[in-house]
């Protein structure tokens, strides 16, 4: 790296963009040796993993008569599997009722932080955040306890109030317990971004605003909230991302949840299932396929349709 | 506007906005009781972990103190237990993740540095490629990289969990849109102009300038290293080698298992959990001067 090229000819200096061939290769090769360690990790560990996934998802391994190729007879059995399906139809539902709440909470929490400019807003804004730096297993955990009727705090706050506590454990209620643990853990971070979002806004715009006679809430609805919109696209698509891979949570209550969460809970669960526990790798990497492909598929349609007015990533 | 006496805090907000009412006692209500939400898993633990078996089961308010508090005799109990395998598994979480977030962040910072100002020849297949990996769920490549790892004998060393924890695609991108216009290409021709080498120019010019970006990757591939457990869990099956999120995750399924005997080990899990978070909590408070700033970089363009 010690070798020093020769300096460019000054001849295009008020053309930044037109190289001469020299600096282009030169860019070219400096570029590409840049590139190559992360380029070394994402063929090795991204596209490797799931082109083997892809391969294996292809074979059944038979008791007698050794590994068959099937081409898409597992895809077939997935789709048909009521296991794989009751766990997606889980994660849709999840994501439907948690995505929009998870949202409204960080949006409110962020327009709160922004509006107050006091000491302790600046505090509430860590702590709020505070749950993001948790591990979801310790974040399971805890919550597994202070949902218990014996010995957490509910039995306690509801008999006081003369009745019993609301059980988040039991198949009725499991899907708010877990939506409370994942909503109290992310909302947080996401607040961080609408925020950053707001504080970058030129407040001439508000100023301008109330000259004009804009109420409080006007400047929130038709200038704030517009504003922060690819904030809200960018962290719609990490939590449709992270809630269609719904694992920890549900595999750390399990214990702690008994009959509520099941083998097939999520498509997740079921394929860490197949994998590991019933040794049927080819299922399970059918199962990560197809389940990694759906999302994808699913996160670049939204991208595409959201393109002209959020600007994420395109 | 004219108060002379306290001009930092008057600026600061001249800066951001004129406050829209003096005191907002209604919102300041909201906000505390939504604080006192975020925080009362945290108070439960930190008072729990004071607790034995008999204060945490026995029947005392769940959220004070019992009778005994004892945090000395949980914490011993926890880095004795079962030959003091916590501490290792301590160890094994600030290895993995001090290695992965490191090495993912100085992958991130190149890559990064490379798509902003480098026009090298695959540019834009690149880019999109990048894109597409952002949005491929990192736990749907667990059990496919696990099949992998298992064909070379990798899995259940250290090197299964560093080696995949390297790939962070967002933080590239992160890393990229910082750097386009943090590193102004000006500068880069001067020293280029001055006979820098690129590599020189890379990091006594470019990465000084990228450093709020350069914190906040690394605080978030740290962070996802350290709280990862689905992958962990597939790879590593000596428990020796475990991360402390799948350690506590052992014991838990343990205590669940066996109604009476888990009842102590109970105590010892919270305590765990507590000590397990403390090390990320302390890390983002004090840094909090940097990555607030950073987290912002993806959606402000």
């Amino acid at each position: 790296m010690t070798v020093t090229n020769k300096p460019v000819p000054k001849g295009k200096q008020t053309a930044p963009k037109k190289l001469g061939l020299k600096t282009a290769r030169r860019a070219n090769i400096t570029g590409w040796l840049f590139m190559m360690p992360f380029t070394l990790v994402f063929l090795t560990f991204l596209v490797a993993p799931l082109a083997y996934a892809a391969y294996l998802s292809m074979f059944q391994k038979q008791l007698i008569g050794g590994t068959t190729f099937v081409l898409f007879d597992n895809y077939a059995k997935a789709f048909t599997d009521p296991e794989f399906l009751e766990g997606v139809g889980f994660v849709i539902r999840f994501s439907l009722v948690l995505i929009p709440v998870q949202m409204l909470v960080s949006l409110a929490l962020a327009l709160l932080l922004d509006h107050l400019t006091t000491r302790f807003a600046k505090a509430a804004r860590l702590m709020i955040f505070l749950p993001y730096a948790i591990p979801a297993v310790i974040g399971a955990i805890m919550w597994g306890f202070l949902y218990s009727r014996n010995f957490g705090p509910m039995g306690e706050l509801f008999g006081l109030l003369g009745a019993t506590a609301p059980d988040f454990l039991s198949k009725q209620l499991i899907f708010f317990g877990l939506m409370n643990i994942v909503t109290w853990q992310w909302a947080g971070y996401y607040m961080i971004i609408i925020y950053a979002a707001l504080q970058g806004i030129d407040t001439t715009l508000y100023e301008a605003a109330r000259i004009d006679g804009a109420s409080t809430m006007q400047i929130v609805t038709k200038i704030k909230i517009p504003l922060v919109t690819p904030a809200m696209v960018l962290i719609l698509v990490f939590a449709l991302i992270g809630t269609l891979q719904f694992f920890n949570e549900p595999q750390i209550l399990r214990p702690l949840a008994a009959g509520a969460i099941d083998a097939s809970f999520t498509p997740n669960i079921y394929a860490y299932q197949q994998a590991f526990l019933l040794a049927n790798f080819n299922y399970g990497a059918t199962i990560s396929f197809a389940l990694g492909a759906v999302v994808f598929v699913c996160v670049y349609i939204f991208i595409f349709a959201t393109r002209r007015k959020g600007g994420f990533l395109l | 506007m004219t108060n002379t006496l306290e001009q930092k805090p008057a600026a600061e907000a001249n800066l951001k906005r004129k406050p829209l009412k003096p005191r907002n006692p209604i919102s300041h209500l909201v906000l505390g009781a939504m604080v006192i939400y975020f925080l009362i898993p945290f108070w439960w633990i930190l008072i729990a972990s004071s607790k034995d078996a008999q204060g945490l089961f026995g029947g005392g308010s769940a959220l004070w103190f019992g009778e005994n508090i004892d945090y000395i005799g949980n914490l011993t109990a926890l880095f004795t237990f079962d030959g003091g395998v916590y501490l290792r598994w301590l160890g094994n979480s600030a290895l993995y993740s001090l290695s992965g977030g490191v090495g993912a962040t100085i992958l991130a910072i190149m890559a990064g540095y490379a798509f902003a100002k480098f026009a090298f020849w695959g540019r834009r297949f690149s880019f999109s490629l990048l894109l597409g990996a952002v949005m491929v769920p990192m736990t749907a490549l667990v059990i496919p990289t696990f099949i992998l790892l298992a064909n070379l004998e990798l899995t259940n060393t250290i090197w299964s969990i560093i080696l995949p924890s390297l790939l962070n695609p967002f933080g590239v991108y992160l890393m990229y849109v910082y750097a386009k216009d943090a590193v102004p290409d000006e500068l880069l021709d001067a020293a280029r102009v001055d006979g820098a080498g690129e590599f020189r120019i890379f990091l006594q010019v470019a990465l000084p300038l990228l450093r709020p970006a350069v914190v906040t990757v690394l605080l978030l591939s740290i962070v996802a290293t350290w709280n990862n457990y689905f992958l962990p869990l597939a790879m590593i099956s000596d428990t020796k080698l475990y991360p402390v999120t799948v350690g506590i995750g052992l014991w838990q399924g343990l205590a669940s298992q066996n109604n009476s005997g888990g009842a102590s080990l109970w105590s010892i899990i919270i305590i765990g959990a507590l000590v397990s978070i403390i090390p990320l909590a302390i890390s983002f408070l004090s840094l909090q001067r940097y990555w607030q700033g950073g987290l912002s970089i993806g959606s402000l363009k």
